[in-house]
This record gives C-alpha cells, sequence and structure tokens, in this order.
C-alpha cells in the first residue's frame, strides 16, 4: 500500500502528458474522462492511503530514486507520509476532482479543452509533490510546478494580451518570493548540512538555541517565499489580476490549493520557526495586516471574483496568523475549511459567470435566488462559513484562531481584536456579496440553469463547507500541543458574536436597506476612502511608481546602449576622418599638380629654413 | 668665346620663369592640348638650364642631355597626342576636369 504512494503524484502526470500529445486525436468525452478520471483516482487512492493511516497512524517514509548525487549531497524523489500530508492530499485530490468535474460543463464550449485539463493535471502532480516531498528540494520543484501552471492557467484565454500581463505579473511577483525562498534552502544547507524535512529540524534543535540569528535569517527568507505563493503584504498584488483566469482555475489554485502552499510550507519548518520566535511574531503581523488590509478592500469591489480573491487574501492572512501565534493544527485546520468554502464560493461564481452571459459585475446582477437555487444555496452556505457563523466549517477554525491568539502572552488581545475587526468586516463583505447578488430585482437574465456536472460539485462541496468543522485532522503528532487552557467566557462570546453583528449591518445595509448608507458614501471624504480601497490602498500605484515605472526607463536608457557610446564616438569620428581625406581624392589632375607644388614649396621652404 | 656674352644668372632667371609659366600653365588650364604645351614648355625650360650651363663650363654633357630631353620630349608628343584622341573620343570634350572618374 505504501509503495503505491507514487502513483498518486504520477497518474495525473500521466494524464497531462497524455493529453499535451494526443490533444489533436482524442475526443472531446475521453479528454473529459482522461482528466477528471486521472484525479478521480488519485483521490481514491489517497482515501485508501488515509483509511490505512487513521488504522494505524504511523508516519512513513518512501524514496523512489535518488534524484541527484554531487558529493555527499544526494536529494532523492522521495516521499513523506504524516497527518498534515494526507489532510493537504486529501484537500488536493478532494476538492481537485470536484472542481475538474465542474470545469467539464464550465469549459465546454472552449476550444482548448484538452490543453486546460492537460494543464489542470499538470498542475494537481505538482501541487501533490510539493506536499509530499521529503526533503525541500523536491518540495521546490513541485512549488515552481505549481508556479508554471498557474502562470499557463492564468493566461489560458491568451488572445486577450490583458491576461497575459495578469500571467507575467503572477509568475514575476511570486518568483520574487522564490528567490528569497531559494536562498533560505541554501543557507540550510551550507548551516546544516542537509534538506530532508525530517532530519532539518534535529538538526537544527541540535545545532541552535531558541533565539538565534541564524534560524531567524533561515525563518524570514522562507517567510519571504511564503508571503509570494500566499499573495500575503506586500506581495499580494499578483492573486486579483490572477482572477483572468478560468473560474474553476481560480477555485482550484487561487483559493483552495497553491496560495496555500505558504501556509503548508511554514507548518511543515515549524521547528525551525520554533527556534526563531521574531519570526513568527512576524508572520503573525504580515498575517494580522494582509487580512484587515484586504478585508476593507474587499468592502469596496464590485467584481465577483476580485471580491472573492480579497477575502481569499484575507482568509490566508488569518492562517498566517494562526502560524505566527503557534496554533500549528488551527491554521492547518482553517486551510482545510477555507479549501472548502472557499471552493465552494468560487464554483458559485463561476456558475453565476457561466449562465449569465460572463458578467462579473455584482451590480448588473440581482435577483437570482429563484432563478439559479442551486447557486444560490451554495453562495449562502458558502458565505455563512467564510463569515463564520456559528456551527458551519468556518466557525469552528477561524474561532480557534482568534482564541489562540488571544493566548498569546504579551501582543495576544491585540491580534484577537484585529481578528475580531477582519471577521466583522468579512461577514459584511460575503453578505454584502450575497445580498446583492440574489435579493433585489434582476439586473440580467440567466440563459441558462447550472447543469448536473455543475450542481453534483457545488452540492458535496455545500456539504463540506456546512459540515467540515466536525472533521477531527490528523495532525496531533505533527505539531507541538498547544496550550489547552480555555480564555475568558466573554472572550469566546464576543468571537462568536462579531460575525453576527457583521451579518446583521449588511442585512440592513444591502437588504432592507434600513441603513441608510448611500449618504454617507457619497460624502467626499468617504469617496477617497473608497477609491482608495478599491485600488487596494494604492499597493499597485505605488510598485508601479518604484519598481515598474524606474525599471522601463531604466531600459529605455539602456536600450540607447550607453556603454557603446565611447566605441561609437571612435567609429564616427573615423568616418568624418575617411569623408574628409577622400574628397582630397577628386580625381582632377590639376589638383593633385597644385598639391604637390604645394608640397615642394613647403619642402623647399624647409630646406632653405634649415639650410 | 666667340659672340653674344650673356651671363649665366639671365639665362637661368629666362628658364625658371619659363618653367614657372609652364608650371602655372600646367595647374590651371583644363584643356589638355594646352596642358601638353605646359609641359613642353617646362621640358624646353630645364633643356634651356642646360644648355647654358654647358656652355658655362664648356662641358658637352649639357648638350648631349639638351639631346635626350628632345627625344623624351618628341616621345612624350606621341603619347600625349594619342591620350588627346581618346580623351576626346570618350568624354566628346577635351577638358580634362571631365576624366575625374578615379576620384575618392
Amino acid at each position: 500500500m505504501r509503495e503505491l504512494i507514487g502513483l498518486i503524484a504520477f497518474i495525473p502526470l500521466l494524464s497531462s502528458v497524455t493529453l499535451m500529445l494526443g490533444a489533436e486525436r482524442l475526443s472531446r468525452i475521453s479528454i473529459g474522462f482522461l482528466g477528471v478520471g486521472s484525479v478521480g483516482v488519485a483521490a481514491l487512492l489517497t482515501a485508501a492511503m488515509g483509511i490505512d493511516f487513521l488504522a494505524n497512524p504511523q508516519p512513513f517514509q518512501v524514496t523512489l530514486w535518488t534524484w541527484m548525487q554531487v558529493a555527499d549531497f544526494a536529494p532523492g524523489v522521495g516521499f513523506y507520509f504524516d497527518g498534515l500530508t494526507l489532510v493537504m492530499m486529501s484537500v488536493i485530490t478532494g476538492v481537485g476532482f470536484l472542481i475538474h468535474l465542474f470545469s467539464t460543463e464550465f469549459m465546454e464550449e472552449d476550444i482548448s479543452y484538452a490543453r486546460y485539463f492537460a494543464y489542470l493535471n499538470m498542475f494537481i502532480a505538482a501541487m501533490l509533490i510539493l506536499v509530499m516531498a521529503d526533503n525541500l528540494l523536491l518540495l521546490y520543484l513541485g512549488w515552481e510546478g505549481v508556479g508554471v501552471c498557474s502562470y499557463l492557467l492564468v493566461g489560458f484565454w491568451y488572445q486577450n494580451s490583458a491576461n497575459g500581463y495578469a500571467a507575467r505579473k503572477a509568475f514575476i511577483v511570486t518568483r520574487i518570493g522564490d528567490t528569497a525562498m531559494a536562498l533560505g534552502l541554501f543557507l540550510l544547507f551550507t548551516e546544516l548540512g542537509t534538506l530532508d524535512i525530517q532530519a532539518l529540524g534535529v538538526a537544527a534543535n541540535h545545532r541552535w538555541q531558541v533565539g538565534d540569528s541564524m534560524p531567524l535569517l533561515a525563518c524570514l527568507l522562507i517567510l519571504g517565499g511564503a508571503v509570494g505563493k500566499s499573495a500575503q503584504l506586500p506581495l499580494h498584488t499578483w492573486l486579483p489580476d490572477a482572477m483572468a483566469g478560468p473560474t474553476p482555475v481560480s477555485a482550484l489554485i487561487h483559493a483552495a490549493t497553491m496560495v496555500t502552499a505558504g501556509v503548508y510550507l511554514i507548518a511543515r519548518t515549524h521547528e525551525l520557526y520554533l527556534l526563531a520566535p521574531i519570526a513568527m511574531i512576524a508572520v503573525a503581523l504580515v498575517g494580522l495586516t494582509t487580512s484587515l488590509m484586504a478585508a476593507f478592500t474587499a468592502l469596496t469591489q464590485r467584481d465577483i471574483k476580485r471580491i472573492l480573491a480579497y477575502s481569499t487574501i484575507s482568509q490566508i492572512g488569518y492562517m498566517f496568523l494562526a502560524l505566527g501565534v503557534g496554533a500549528w493544527s488551527a491554521g492547518i485546520f482553517h486551510l482545510m475549511t477555507h479549501a472548502f468554502f472557499k471552493a465552494l464560493l468560487f464554483l458559485g461564481s463561476g456558475a453565476i459567470i457561466h449562465c449569465l452571459h460572463h458578467e462579473h459585475d455584482i451590480f448588473k446582477m440581482g435577483g437570482l435566488r429563484s432563478r439559479m437555487p442551486v447557486t444560490f444555496w451554495s453562495f449562502m452556505i458558502g458565505s455563512a462559513a467564510l463569515a463564520a457563523l456559528p456551527m458551519t466549517s468556518g466557525f469552528f477554525s477561524k474561532d480557534q484562531i482568534l482564541l489562540q491568539a488571544y493566548q498569546m502572552p504579551g501582543i495576544g488581545p491585540w491580534l484577537w481584536l484585529g481578528g475580531l475587526v477582519g471577521a466583522l468586516l468579512t461577514a459584511i463583505y460575503s453578505f454584502r456579496l450575497v445580498f446583492v447578488v440574489f435579493f433585489g430585482q434582476a439586473n440580467t437574465e440567466p440563459d441558462r440553469d447550472t447543469g448536473w456536472r455543475m450542481a453534483v460539485p457545488l452540492t458535496l462541496l455545500c456539504g463540506l463547507a456546512l459540515l467540515g468543522g466536525w472533521i477531527i485532522i490528523p495532525v496531533a503528532e505533527v505539531f507541538p500541543v498547544a496550550g489547552d487552557q480555555h480564555p475568558a467566557l466573554w472572550v469566546e462570546l464576543v468571537s462568536i458574536a462579531v460575525p453576527l453583528i457583521g451579518v446583521a449591518i449588511a442585512y440592513l445595509a444591502f437588504y432592507s436597506r434600513q441603513l441608510r448608507i448611500d449618504g454617507l458614501l457619497k460624502a467626499p471624504v468617504m469617496q477617497k476612502i473608497q477609491s482608495f480601497w478599491f485600488s487596494g490602498w494604492g499597493i499597485d500605484w505605488l510598485y508601479d511608481r518604484l519598481f515598474v515605472k524606474p525599471y522601463y526607463s531604466l531600459a529605455r536608457v539602456l536600450k540607447a546602449e550607453p556603454v557603446d557610446a565611447l566605441y561609437n564616438f571612435i567609429v564616427r569620428l573615423n568616418q568624418a576622418l575617411n569623408h574628409w581625406l577622400s574628397e582630397g581624392q577628386s580625381g582632377q589632375m590639376r589638383r593633385y599638380i597644385a598639391s604637390m607644388v604645394f608640397g615642394l614649396i613647403v619642402l623647399l621652404a624647409i630646406l632653405v629654413g634649415v639650410l | 668665346m666667340e659672340g653674344l656674352n650673356i651671363p649665366l644668372n639671365h639665362i637661368l632667371l629666362v628658364s625658371s620663369l619659363l618653367f614657372a609659366i609652364g608650371l602655372l600653365g600646367l595647374m590651371i588650364r583644363r584643356n589638355i592640348i594646352f596642358i601638353l604645351m605646359s609641359l613642353e614648355v617646362m621640358l624646353n625650360a630645364s633643356a634651356l638650364a642646360f644648355v647654358a650651363a654647358g656652355a658655362h663650363w664648356g662641358q658637352p654633357d649639357g648638350q648631349v642631355v639638351f639631346m635626350l630631353i628632345l627625344s623624351v620630349a618628341a616621345a612624350e608628343v606621341a603619347v600625349g597626342l594619342g591620350l588627346v584622341l581618346q580623351v576626346q573620343r570618350r568624354f566628346k570634350s577635351l577638358d580634362m576636369d571631365n576624366a575625374d572618374r578615379m576620384r575618392g
């Protein structure tokens, strides 16, 4: 059974290669079967492995072959399987399978059907390698692999050059973080002599004390990689633009799996982070600021996918907050529940976009409740879970995070307060979305309802988003046990009440209209704040000024090749001399004679002068 | 020495004058026939200087060189006139400034 672990990653990879090579020869039905089936088989194998593991929870490691060998550096293609891997693999293959199934209907009219599934399967394979890798080098392979697939899928509709721009932005911005991460890996290898994750933890504990500067540096560099991939401040700007890709891609890559890779990475290397308390505080602060910033931005967006994108950034901020306060399992738990409800929301928005002539603006929707009931209920459940209403999956995970943040000595209560503000905003913007899109009067008529291939994944994800909170993730062995004391009752009550208040505000403002916010929104100051939030706090503008524009001007300067100016001057001088001298060669005999006479006179003058 | 006794200096002066006139003609005339004639003038100017020098020192060498110059001039005229015909045929004019095809 354990040897089969390699198959889980290689079946989607094989299917991807088949789809790439046979794109022209395969019928659409067989493309669908191959694309969805390979992930389905991977999901079944994962489930079997999971059952096996839960019966006998013993982590194991399988090395398939040695990747390369240079002196005593011999990273293997090896997989490590424990509770954390199981959770990640279940999310990737399970949610991935549902999204693949959804895609068969969403993409049915697209001419590049095979290319789509080839990329999507390759993504699943790379993501599985990322989470199953037993050493950081193989993890880095998967890490870059998902980056490439993200690039390919964001720019999937490449005929529109704006999509190509978004794809390049996603690729380049995450590459900045990846460079930091690569430096972190180099540092770890030179310091500890291994990249094997388990050995790394042991060696680090052996070599370093808590609070040393070396683990701090390594952790900050790895945090750089995580920040890039998980779209946290200051490298989050690529994610809202990445919504240019097909909506199921946004659901799979930019909500459920790839963007949470940073959370996984930090959780996986938690033994290093425990040695660097400052790095953990940095993780928590990055998470909290990102989560608040993105929540404010989401409040003002009009594009349904951008709202969800900023919401994703905000929720990953919560996961970072959890990691930063040492609530490892709460962070991973939120990763899982977030994958459920955010995939649900994205697929729901995909269904709306699909049935509403590719309309993205929420204010042009409205009144969809009775016309698209499945989608409506998906959105209701998804938003309830996102807002962490009691008994939904998001409630359990977010509650854990907030309570554990509160218990952190020192800045804990402040982190908790910040998290609460974020939770309030989350509830407001998610239900603003629901009330604007599904209630009120209809502005656009859907031309069809969802088919079964859309309805089934939505329904299943509804179940997971609603009940996923009852799942107990088997990570107790992986992470150190968090403090078990409960905070005061009022803290818990406030944590539960705040999302409800948010929903009430959204209800009053956007449904019953008892809370008149129009006048407030029209005020000049509010207009300014709104457009500031709408632009994502002007960060894109700032980066444009700070990096893009100077780079362009530098490129323009260098385009003229200033270094070559000296050589060009020499060339031009010679050309001028040549021109000038060749003027003398007029071909007219009289001038030659005259110059000869002139020379003769000069010679004579010299002779006379010298003599 | 019988007859006219002209000082050498005078003859050399005339010779130089003739040479200068020839050279000037060579430099400013465009017609190839005039150029050839200027050349003749220059040749004869130098020949005059040789003859005068030979007479002054009573040596036969001056007259020998004069004979040589005379034959050189004859040969030069033969070649030169052939050239004149070619120039006339090719450029339909005797203006040497037209023959500047070898300019840089």
